[in-house]
């Protein structure tokens, strides 16, 4: 074939290699592979494109779906429409960072370990936790390895873990899965009015019990008594494991403050774009006591042979590529570029900016509440929220969102998805990145729409 | 050439600077308390950096400075695959429609995302030889355990609870036997024989009734295709157990061999190795799982499947092992390999396996009369050297390491495989020309030499990086992982 612009050799360079080698044809050199298993015809896949052409379809392939930047938003759960700074993607966009890999060379890979440094400060900062880990692959794997690690770090003495129904379902799915390898039960705990249930968590708790697992806002917006959860936990000696989203950590205390065991999450609200779910970053904050337990890759600090400040990659004793079957988990390659994209959103948000933010969110979303309800809705979910609520939308959530996408909105999300018998209630988000006005027209479709 | 440090970005803080712009609140305002209970609000502000905008992007670019990537010069960095990472993928994927959809909209708003996400399951089953693939994996280890969890759900579905072993070669990647016991199984070691395979008769000792199955990576991680993969795969399958492929060292057998031609019944993929994602500081990566017909039923829910035209994510799944991460997967990287896929086409991705190969192969050669190469035969797309003669000489590999990256190198990697000796594992990827071999292969000739010459100034290395050799025992004897403010 004619050179490819990503293939440097030359037929003149194959040939000058080969006679090094002491091959007479590039055949040659995979001649170990048995005859029976060589592939009997070409790989049947689609022509190449040339970059013009690639272009081209990719376009279209992307004109295809209809994008958050076309249509306001008001879908959340989990995945949010926040403003990205044009900051971020000139850093993630330097290549110094982007086509490197993990940083195994300390000595030239400062710069990312000292990025992730940051980013472990920042988020043991938000969650007023000891510490941090440098990412894992997002907020529901995050979760369930917490759930992994407390169950391993109580030598599967207690087998029993209780997750809460206001828990994401889908991390409820990847908790579900995951405790299958150790063989650990999962109940759930009721939900009243979109909140744990505590009575209804008391009475599930037992020595058994290694963690219980909540969402702090819960997958409804609603605010768990995280203080109620903590004292029901140390009644039996079992840990509290909270899922927070870390924008919301901007006006509501901190989950560390309320003897947290482990924090996870996402940092997507932080400078990552939807991506359609992925990839996103989870976080992973713990206490001292569990340091050494703790999933994935950690940096710390030390100094160089003339005594200045560097960093390395750490206690790495818990790691797949040093213990092999006994480490604490088989996590390798995380969110590294997505965590430094984080780092530059939370930077340029910076301490009021965080709170500011969280409490536009807080403001505008209370304000759609508002207005829906006046327009007549009920809302499902009693008492403080953050930046999502569940209203009743009177007619099939499906219908409704196909009606709204006619009149130039994204709806909320259907929670018939889950549960069919909430086929009438919508999961609506609002962020600072609606206005007003788009807020006042999206409610106004709504009515028309039911 | 070393410079000062760069101040951490809590150093450079002052009380009032900002970087964001949020916009005025056009809601009646309401006070926080009115709409959250006290207890719920945080009374200590959450200790982030203030600077401007400027400040940012002047450490960050310093950061940058102080990193090396692909970009940046060659990175022979052993079975992680560091090839060039196209510009053109970095473009499609910042396209509005592939870069801002949720993952919660309605099928029908999303059906270029779902035909490219179909055309890219359908081609990696074609490359690999399986039935189906899922994307739904972050990355090599998650596809890996993901594989594992579907195999004991087969043979659990087949009433086989006592298959409770794994067999996993001495040389192979330590997220293989990590992944086992994730997923619940005890790990086997089996060894590797003299020509730096997998011996068999140890395979026939090893295997038995309680085998779910047998991991491997094919080249290995010596760089050596696993010639008698056709009797290994006899011997797993003949005691009831499966074959799971390892996928990240696949960029040596594009249209040469296909996994499940090999025999193999799971297949994980590293898209961020073999089809150029990003490796972006440790990821995000990719590792999409293929599995042959009877291994369908419980792939991860939801799996995405065509219907009268129309892409459509299938939940009615009832084996399935159930979700194994949030939403479809890393679609971002995704978006990138498919990129790489229709860029290179069937000829190109034969030829980039050729050159691989090649590459590697004169490589080798140019470096054997300078270091002890243990398994001297033609490689595939990386091979390992020893640095025992020099050690011999009191130097040892990781000093060799040290001392490439005063020559602008990013080493190998070092010290593993664990069977062998003072490692170094070299994958020089096809996108390298035969002049930055030329001069790589130079730079540790040029070592070499300095090992028997000076050796001190070896063991000193390196010498021109911003930084020299870090104390990583008081790292982690006494851990700082947070700057106290």
């Amino acid at each position: 074939m004619s050179n490819h612009r990503y293939l440097p050799m030359t037929e003149e360079d194959r040939k000058e290699m080969l006679q090094v080698i002491g091959a007479n044809d590039v055949s040659d050199l995979f001649a170990d592979i048995p005859t029976k298993v060589r592939p009997a015809s070409s790989m049947n896949i689609k022509p190449a494109l040339k970059e013009r052409d690639l272009l081209k379809h990719f376009t279209e392939l992307s004109n295809r779906n209809v994008s958050t930047k076309d249509f306001p938003s008001f879908l959340g759960a989990g995945v949010y429409d926040h403003h990205i700074p044009a900051t971020v993607d000139a850093v993630i966009s330097r290549s110094e960072f982007y086509t490197a890999y993990t940083p195994y060379q300390p000595e030239i890979s400062q710069g990312e370990l000292q990025a992730i440094f940051e980013f472990q400060t920042m988020i043991a900062e938000i969650t007023g936790m000891d510490l941090a880990n440098s990412s894992m692959y997002d907020g529901h794997t995050a979760l369930a390895e917490a759930v992994v690690m407390v169950a391993g770090h109580m030598k599967m003495k207690k087998q029993r873990v209780l997750v809460s129904d206001t828990v994401h379902p889908e991390a409820r799915e990847v908790i579900d899965t995951y405790v299958i390898g150790p063989k650990l039960n999962v109940s759930s705990i009721d939900q009243a009015k979109g909140k744990t249930d505590i009575s209804d968590l008391k009475e599930k708790l037992d020595d058994d019990v290694c963690a219980v697992v909540v969402q702090y806002p819960n997958f409804y917006g609603g605010i768990e008594d995280l203080k109620a959860i903590r004292e029901a936990c140390d009644a039996t000696g079992a840990m509290m494991i909270v899922k927070s989203n870390p924008l919301a950590l901007g006006v509501l205390t901190p989950p560390g403050e309320f003897g947290a065991d482990v924090v996870v999450g996402d940092t997507q609200p932080f400078g990552i774009p939807s991506q359609y779910g992925g990839p996103h970053c989870g976080y992973f904050a713990t206490k001292k006591a569990l340091m050494r337990k703790v999933p994935g890759r950690l940096v710390g600090q030390t100094v160089d042979e003339d005594g200045t400040r560097g960093f390395v990659l750490t206690l790495q004793a818990r790691e797949q590529h040093i213990r092999r079957d006994k480490a604490t988990s088989n996590i390798c390659s995380n969110q590294a570029l997505n965590a430094l994209g984080s780092s530059v959103a939370m930077t340029a948000l910076g301490k009021s900016g965080l709170k500011e933010l969280a409490v536009h969110n807080l403001k505008k979303a209370h304000y759609a509440k508002q207005q829906v309800e006046k327009a007549g809705f009920t809302i499902v979910n009693e008492g403080p929220h953050f930046n999502e609520f569940v209203i009743d939308v009177g007619s099939n959530v499906v219908d409704v969102n196909k009606k709204l996408i006619d009149k130039g909105f994204i709806g909320g999300l259907d929670l018939g998805r889950f549960d069919q018998a909430s086929d009438h209630h919508m999961l609506v988000c609002v962020t600072e990145m609606r206005t007003k006005e788009e807020i006042d027209r999206f409610v106004k479709a709504l009515e028309e729409s039911k | 050439m070393r410079t000062k440090e760069q101040p951490l970005i809590f150093e450079m803080s002052r009380k009032g600077r900002k970087g964001d712009s949020l916009p005025e609140l056009d809601v009646p305002d309401v006070s926080v308390e009115e709409l959250l209970g006290d207890s719920y609000i945080r009374k200590e502000e959450a200790k982030l950096p203030e600077v401007s905008e400027l400040q940012l992007v002047r450490h960050y670019t310093a950061l940058s400075n102080r990193n090396f990537g692909v970009d940046s010069g060659f990175y022979p960095l052993g079975s992680c695959t560091m090839k060039y990472n196209p510009k053109v993928n970095e473009v499609v994927a910042r396209m509005p429609g592939l870069s801002h959809i949720h993952p919660y909209q309605p099928e029908e708003q999303v059906q270029g995302a779902l035909e490219l996400m179909h055309e890219l399951q359908e081609s990696l089953a074609e490359m690999t030889g399986m039935k189906e693939v899922t994307l739904q994996s972050a990355a090599g280890a998650q596809g890996e355990w993901t594989g594992l969890m579907m195999i004991r759900a087969f043979h659990e579905a087949n009433g086989d609870y006592d298959r409770t072993k794994v067999i996993v070669p001495d040389s192979a990647h330590g997220t293989n036997p990590a992944s086992a016991s994730v997923a619940g199984f005890d790990s086997v070691t089996v060894r590797t024989d003299e020509r730096g395979l997998v011996d068999l008769d140890h395979l026939r000792e090893v295997v038995g009734k309680d085998t779910a199955a047998l991991m491997l990576t094919n080249p290995n991680t010596l760089g050596l295709f696993e010639e008698d993969i056709v009797q290994m795969a006899e011997v797993i399958h003949e005691a009831g157990g499966k074959l799971y492929y390892d996928g990240a060292n696949s960029n040596a057998i594009l249209d040469k061999a296909r996994p499940g031609d090999m025999g193999f019944d799971v297949v994980h993929l590293n898209l961020h190795k073999t089809f150029t994602g990003p490796h972006g500081g440790g990821g995000p990566g990719s590792g999409p799982v293929g599995v042959k017909e009877d291994l369908v039923p419980f792939l991860p829910k939801p799996l995405l499947i065509k219907k009268e035209e129309q892409y459509t994510w299938d939940y009615d799944r009832p084996q399935s092992i159930g979700r194994v991460k949030p939403f479809y997967g890393n679609f971002g990287i995704n978006v990138r390999a498919y990129s790489y896929i229709r860029t290179m086409g069937p000829e190109g991705l034969k030829q980039v396996s050729e050159d691989a190969v090649l590459n590697a192969n004169y490589l080798m050669k140019r470096l054997e009369p300078h270091y002890d190469v243990p398994y001297p035969q033609y490689c595939k797309h990386e091979f390992v050297v020893s640095a025992k003669r020099q050690k011999d000489q009191g130097v040892r590999a990781l000093d060799i390491a040290k001392r490439l990256l005063d020559y602008g190198y990013h080493p190998p990697t070092m010290y593993f495989p664990l069977n062998v000796e003072e490692c170094m594992m070299i994958e020089p990827t096809e996108t390298e020309s035969k002049e930055t071999l030329d001069e790589f292969a130079d730079a540790l000739i040029a070592i070499s030499k300095e090992v028997e010459e000076n050796p001190d100034y070896v063991l000193e290395a390196p010498h021109h990086t911003v930084i020299s050799r870090l104390d990583e025992t008081t790292a982690a004897r006494k851990p700082i992982l947070k700057h106290e403010q």
